[in-house]
């Protein structure tokens, strides 16, 4: 399994959410969890993804998705989940 | 699983808080490249630079991408230059040679810095040595991404006096040959007690000859992700405060950690320290003096601020000690004037002296750093000022380093603009009073009495 974390941070419009699953669905990226929050009045999406059988490159998702982002009006990331459980887990 | 309050806590670190990895630096071994031929050494060397490191940048890159975390720099140390060129020069001139390759190979696999035009003369200078030291104001004024350091002492052998007046010139020729761009550069070249072989920071980065032939070594960085989680506690205990700083130091040595792994493995090179370093940049928020602020001083240099300091140095080691097994380096906070706003504003406010500078290396690392004084100090006070400096880390076994810019034509209260990471600073004042009987003896301060321990 190759985890990775998406984030979608911005204002909250219509929408968001199928946009990116719709982008993951059509490139074999299965979706593990969703979770989402308010912070600082920002919409906060979290995905846990797997992209072991994904059709594309890292590089190539994590530029696509931040071009979907980008015309919604969103930040969407796109990170190895290492970076985050070595920090928070010991 | 990784739930969606840390994901969000580790993406304000890097979008609000500055947290990035500071450096990546490849250490090369170039003992393989001596030849007595300077031609044919120049030759080997850049074969070696240009090979070996070809793809530390764009690993570099790729790793920045994967995470979405800054790595700042993207460096090289080499052997010290003295060594490896001992054979084939003969003349200043020949060394800074050898500068010009290096210069050279630099720009071809596009890092920014190498370091390693350096001496180990804590004892004694061999005439390669002191050849590589009188080249230095020509190298340095002569490439743009060299660095260069020489080590002038050790708690094992005492200090090179002989050593450490030639270096008061140095700096002095150095700084007028570069006075065009407000003698900088002076700010590529440090002095050292105790210099470790796998320092990743510059200006003081070499690869040590105990080193392997290549090696990775990071620099992990993150002042103002310390400041801020320090905000979140302000009145609290000691207890709380040196918690906090200590959770927040392992959070941030193990992306250090990662990254460090992810290029040792990219590159096929093995892995060699994190250096658990707090290393400001002339950026908003991105301070050390800022976090002294917020321990609870209103300046940095105010009383307090050593023991402040002590404090926020032994934390950082030990949040960072636990996150990484190998831990090496200068680590800990640095405390650089031009490069940390936090300690122009200090100066400007007339809060913060270089004596109390000096007080202050005492408990952290590294030394004097990054200071700007008036372009007509003399070179016998530098070298008594290197001294001092030299003689807190020989007699506390600790690294200590000096690197002053005496800035050509300006005076105490000027203020000089190196650019980007360098900042700027104003340029302070020095105790005039003379130290030229004392510099000018010959030989070397024996080495303290505790450094006898077999």
């Amino acid at each position: 399994m190759k985890k990775t974390i998406i984030t979608v941070v911005g204002k909250d419009t219509v929408g968001i959410i199928a946009k990116v699953c719709t982008y993951l669905a059509d490139n074999h990226i299965n979706i593990l969890d969703i979770s989402q929050t308010i912070v600082d009045e920002f919409f906060n999406m979290m995905m846990i993804v797997d992209m072991h059988n994904a059709d594309k490159a890292f590089d190539t998702v994590a530029d696509e998705l931040e071009k979907i982002g980008s015309e919604i009006g969103v930040i969407v990331k796109c990170q190895r989940e290492e970076i985050f459980a070595s920090m928070h887990r010991i | 699983m990784i739930n969606i309050h840390e994901v969000v806590e580790t993406n304000q670190m890097i979008e609000k808080e500055n947290l990035d990895v500071r450096t990546i630096t490849m250490g090369i071994s170039l003992l393989d490249c001596i030849s007595s031929n300077l031609d044919e050494l120049c030759d080997n060397i850049y074969k070696k630079i240009t090979t070996v490191a070809k793809d530390l940048v764009h690993t570099g890159q790729e790793i920045e991408k994967k995470y979405a975390i800054p790595i700042v720099n993207k460096r090289i140390s080499i052997t010290p230059a003295a060594l490896v060129g001992g054979a084939a020069c003969k003349t200043p001139e020949d060394f800074a040679q050898i500068a010009k390759t290096l210069d050279k190979a630099a720009h071809e696999v596009g890092v920014n810095f190498i370091g390693g035009y350096s001496a180990l003369v804590s004892k004694g200078m061999t005439t390669a040595d002191e050849l590589l030291i009188r080249s230095i104001p020509l190298a340095l004024s002569t490439t743009e991404l060299v660095c260069s350091s020489v080590n002038l002492g050790s708690t094992k052998t005492g200090l090179n006096m002989d050593a450490v007046r030639l270096m008061g010139e140095v700096i002095k020729e150095t700084a007028e040959l570069t006075k065009e761009k407000d003698s900088l550069g002076c700010a590529k070249l440090v002095v050292f007690c105790n210099a470790p072989d796998d320092n990743p920071f510059m200006a003081g980065a070499f690869h040590g000859v105990t080193e392997a032939d290549t090696i990775i070594n990071v620099g992990v960085s993150g002042p103002g992700v310390v400041k801020t989680a320090l905000e979140k506690v302000r009145g609290e205990s000691f207890e709380v405060l040196c918690e906090t700083i200590k959770k927040t130091a392992f959070k941030v040595t193990r992306v250090g950690q990662l990254v460090a792994k992810e290029a040792s493995k990219m590159l096929g090179v093995p892995f060699g320290i994190i250096d658990l370093s707090l290393a400001p940049t002339p950026a908003v928020g991105d301070s050390v003096a800022d976090i002294l602020c917020e321990i609870g001083l209103e300046h940095a240099g105010a009383p307090g601020t050593t023991a402040a300091l002590a404090l926020l140095n032994d934390q950082v080691k030990k949040g960072g000690i636990m996150a990484s097994s190998y831990v090496g380096g200068l680590s800990g906070a640095f405390i650089p004037v031009s490069e940390d706003q936090g300690m122009i504003d200090a100066v400007e406010a007339g809060a913060l002296t270089l004596e109390k500078l000096e007080a202050m290396t005492c408990v952290c690392s590294v030394g004097l750093d990054m200071i700007a004084i008036p372009g007509d100090t003399k070179a016998t006070t530098i070298s008594g000022i290197i001294a001092d400096e030299m003689a807190i880390g020989m007699i506390n076994q600790k690294t200590t380093a000096v690197r002053l810019i005496p800035v050509i034509g300006k005076g105490v209260g000027e203020t000089v603009e190196f650019g980007g990471l360098l900042g700027h600073a104003p340029v302070m004042p020095v105790n005039q009073f003379s130290c030229d009987a004392f510099v000018n003896r010959q030989g070397r301060i024996p080495a303290p009495v505790h450094s006898f321990k077999n």
